[in-house]
């Protein structure tokens, strides 16, 4: 097919001749300002390679290294020494001081409070929720019951060496599994379930409370003592309020005495150092309910 | 299978026969799995939303969905759409009938289809390689090689066979993008299986240069599959549906040859603040910025073409589907490299503000370039006169323009937000935010991008419906959209100049 040029009527713009399937094209030249806005990306670039590492070398394995000097890594080492440099004389000052001393002077504590909140959202956060709030089987740090303790030192202890983990020093202790072992028959577990509710004063079936009242006297009081105050040297909570780690209904009491519990916590002694522990301590103690 | 003849060419052309039977094959698949794409993407978008609806099994997890929902989306409807109309377009601009016949041909169509089918079984078993955009092992990999040296085959052939003395600006860059992606394909999954009867397989690079060569594979999937093959489809369809001359001949080629050129080193800029050298870093950055023109280039070709022609956007929605995407593939295209710069990336990257802008391409370049092609071809592919609605196609364009909007503009905010919190420091130098709590500031902008997901599902499904009953040749007493303009008169029949 021979080329045909014409003019387009609409834009009185020659074709090019060519056509496909009906499609002419015209024979405009590409717009002059799109033109020079290539070329002025193409000297961007050009000088860009010059201020910075840009080509490599096919022979001796070098880079063009640019005026400016610029390595990435030489900026983010920069940076990090400054921000170190910063922070160094309160980090510092935590690392040497006691967990009392910190919590008395305000600069200290003020910069405790402020990199425990980081650490926290950081480590603590996925298990004990955003701002301490707690999860199911994963204490509230926020009120004022305490498993193992509320003091500045036991608080931290339990960050150190965590729970039921196998640091030596964890804090460690086992409730036996009265119904999955045999230890109690289901109607005995109904009916300390029963007494234990009562003890919040919830109970709906006296009667089952009363026949589970000697029952619990013999197998749990030793722990969650007599009257359902707990026992923070076993972790054992308290079970006279209304704060449930693992739900306070019937059927969830029942649960616990046939499968008992064993809420872990890593320790975090090898992962954190020691000042941001102190931090973290301190942090966790003013959430709300510090002793 | 019915082989259609040329009875629009002119009585002095030779008569050749048409394969639009295999087209119409693959304008069935584009639509079947780009519903089966946007569903997967809503159901993803409300998992990140509401992660209870991972439903705790390994299959319907997250993990395992997005791969099936990005694969479905640019390889099942994407690739469908773009060999569909390679095939179309490749024989009317050459003349010539498909080369290598009915067996290549559907070879490269079932072929294609079992390659998806295969891919996304294995994402929901759990068979992955880990990389983006190239997750399917070593097994369906080769098979894929395959289909696409048939594709390539076929494509090839019918140019050089063809009764036309210049190659159509069209083919070049479905070419492009047929030999580009084969180049890619295969170098990114040089692999070693551990075994020929295991799905697992080692990549045969390491390290950092393993995470180049993916990210080179990476972008230019990007560049050549979701960019170059579109444009070919953009290059037949606008001028086609607008009934105008292409606006530049010479652009057409100055934009081709720079935008295979630069694309190809933009890669690194995926690897910004990493492993990668700094000399790489700067050379994927600086050819991410001297790409902007190039790919408006594309742009101001296509949206050119309508000079003459902007009245027909009130009477065509079909027309303002193909404008729309040219304007949307403008404004990716200038996002891209804004996002490349250093500076900007160390802010943009990791957060929603990249799954943005991919969707600001995927749904308002991609997906809408190929809805306005789809609605061209299926009267003319069935043998209808019109669609059954216009009207619907108006509905499907404005409720999927609402869902991008809502979509992009959710994914600005919510990826700025993340960006802003991530870097946020207090007074002595610690940082402002957990993690959790800018994934917890971020779940209204989830929300809201899983309803702009919605609504681009419910405009394919009327596409579906009015698809289907133009199939079925059913066309709908309807009024205009708007009234021609009589002054102009050129959509009446009375134009002097024609």
């Amino acid at each position: 097919m021979s080329s045909h040029i014409e003019k387009d009527p609409v834009s009185v713009t020659e074709t090019t001749g060519h056509e496909w399937d009906g499609i002419r094209e015209l024979d405009n030249p590409a717009p002059k300002w799109l033109m020079y806005l290539f070329y002025a990306t193409i000297v961007w670039a050009i000088g860009y390679w010059v201020l910075y590492p840009a080509w490599p070398s096919l022979m001796g394995g070098g880079y063009t290294k640019g005026v400016l000097g610029y390595s990435q890594r030489a900026d983010i080492a920069g940076r990090l020494t400054a921000h170190r440099a910063d922070q160094a004389g309160l980090r510092g000052a935590i690392a040497q001081a006691s967990l009392e001393e910190i919590r008395a002077n305000p600069d200290l504590l003020s910069f405790a409070l402020a990199g425990g909140r980081v650490a926290f959202g950081d480590n603590c956060a996925a298990c004990h929720g955003a701002g301490g709030a707690g999860n199911p089987g994963f204490p509230a740090l926020v009120d004022d019951e305490w498993l193992w303790g509320g003091g500045l030192a036991e608080i931290e202890r339990t960050i150190l060496h965590g729970i039921r983990n196998a640091d030596p020093d964890s804090r460690y202790s086992e409730m036996p599994k009265f119904g999955a072992d045999g230890i109690l028959k289901r109607g005995e577990i109904a009916d300390v379930a029963e007494f234990v509710l009562s003890l919040s004063s919830r109970a709906t079936d006296p009667l089952a409370a009363a026949h589970g009242q000697p029952i619990y006297e013999a197998q749990c009081a030793a722990c969650h003592g007599a009257t359902g105050e707990g026992m923070r040297e076993m972790g054992a909570p308290r079970l006279n309020d209304r704060i449930w780690l693992y739900g306070g209904s019937k059927e969830k009491i029942v649960e616990s005495i046939t499968n008992a519990r064993f809420g872990v916590m890593p320790a975090w002694s090898g992962r954190l150092d020691d000042a941001t522990i102190k931090q973290l301590t301190v942090y966790v103690h003013a959430l709300g309910g510090g002793e | 299978m019915t082989i259609a003849t040329i009875d629009a060419v002119p009585a002095t052309r030779p008569v050749a026969t048409y394969d639009e039977a295999v087209v119409r094959l693959f304008v069935v698949a584009a639509m079947f799995w780009g519903i089966v794409a946007f569903a997967a993407g809503v159901y993803i978008a409300f998992q990140l939303a509401f992660p209870a609806l991972n439903l705790g099994l390994e299959y319907t997890s997250f993990g395992r969905l997005r791969p099936l929902h990005t694969s479905a989306a640019i390889f099942a409807f994407g690739g469908n759409a773009l060999l569909g109309t390679s095939f179309y377009v490749v024989q009317r601009t050459c003349r010539a009938p498909l080369f290598g016949g009915w067996a290549l041909s559907r070879f490269v169509f079932w072929g294609y289809q079992f390659f998806i089918v295969m891919a996304a079984l294995g994402y929901v078993l759990g068979i992955s390689q880990g990389r983006e955009y190239a997750e399917p092992e070593w097994y369906v990999d080769l098979w894929l090689t395959l289909v696409w040296v048939a594709y390539l085959v076929v494509f090839l052939g019918t140019v050089l066979t063809r009764r036309e003395p210049h190659i159509y600006v069209a083919n070049w860059f479905y070419l492009a993008f047929i030999v580009t992606i084969a180049v890619l394909h295969i170098v990114n999954n040089l692999a070693m299986p551990v075994s020929l009867a295991g799905a697992k397989s080692y990549s045969a690079a390491s390290g950092v240069q393993d995470a180049l060569i993916q990210w080179w594979y990476g972008h230019n999937a990007v560049g050549f599959f979701l960019t170059a093959g579109f444009l070919g489809m953009m290059y037949y369809f606008v001028p086609k549906r607008a009934d105008r001359p292409v606006y530049s001949y010479r652009l057409s080629i100055i934009h081709f040859w720079a935008l295979i050129f630069l694309y190809i080193w933009a890669g690194p800029h995926h690897l910004h603040y990493t492993a990668l050298p700094d000399w790489a870093q700067t050379l994927g950055m600086t050819f991410s910025i001297m790409l902007w023109v190039p790919s408006w280039g594309g742009m101001v070709n296509g949206i050119m073409t309508l000079s003459g022609a902007w009245d027909k956007l009130r009477t065509d929605p079909v027309l303002r589907f193909l404008v729309t995407s040219v304007a949307f593939y403008g404004m990716s295209t200038f996002e891209g490299p804004v996002m490349s710069i250093k500076a900007v990336n160390a802010l943009s990257h990791y957060t929603d503000w990249t799954i943005g802008h991919v969707h600001s391409g995927a749904l308002g370049w991609v997906a809408f370039i190929s809805f306005g092609a789809v609605y061209d071809l299926v009267p003319k592919l069935w043998g209808r006169k019109e669609l059954y609605s216009l009207r619907l196609v108006g509905w499907h364009y404005w409720i999927a323009t609402l869902g991008i909007v809502l979509y992009i503009t959710s994914m600005w905010v919510s990826g700025i937000m993340q960006g802003l919190m991530w870097r946020a420091y207090d007074h002595l130098g610690f940082l402002q935010y957990s993690f959790v709590e800018t994934v917890a500031a971020m779940h209204p902008f989830y929300v809201i991008r899983g309803l702009g997901g919605v609504l681009f599902l419910l405009g394919a499904l009327i596409m579906v419906y009015n698809l289907v009953r133009t199939v079925q040749g059913h066309e709908r007493a309807e009024a205009p959209l708007a009234r021609p303009r009589s002054p102009s008169g050129r959509t009446g029949a009375l134009n002097p100049a024609e």
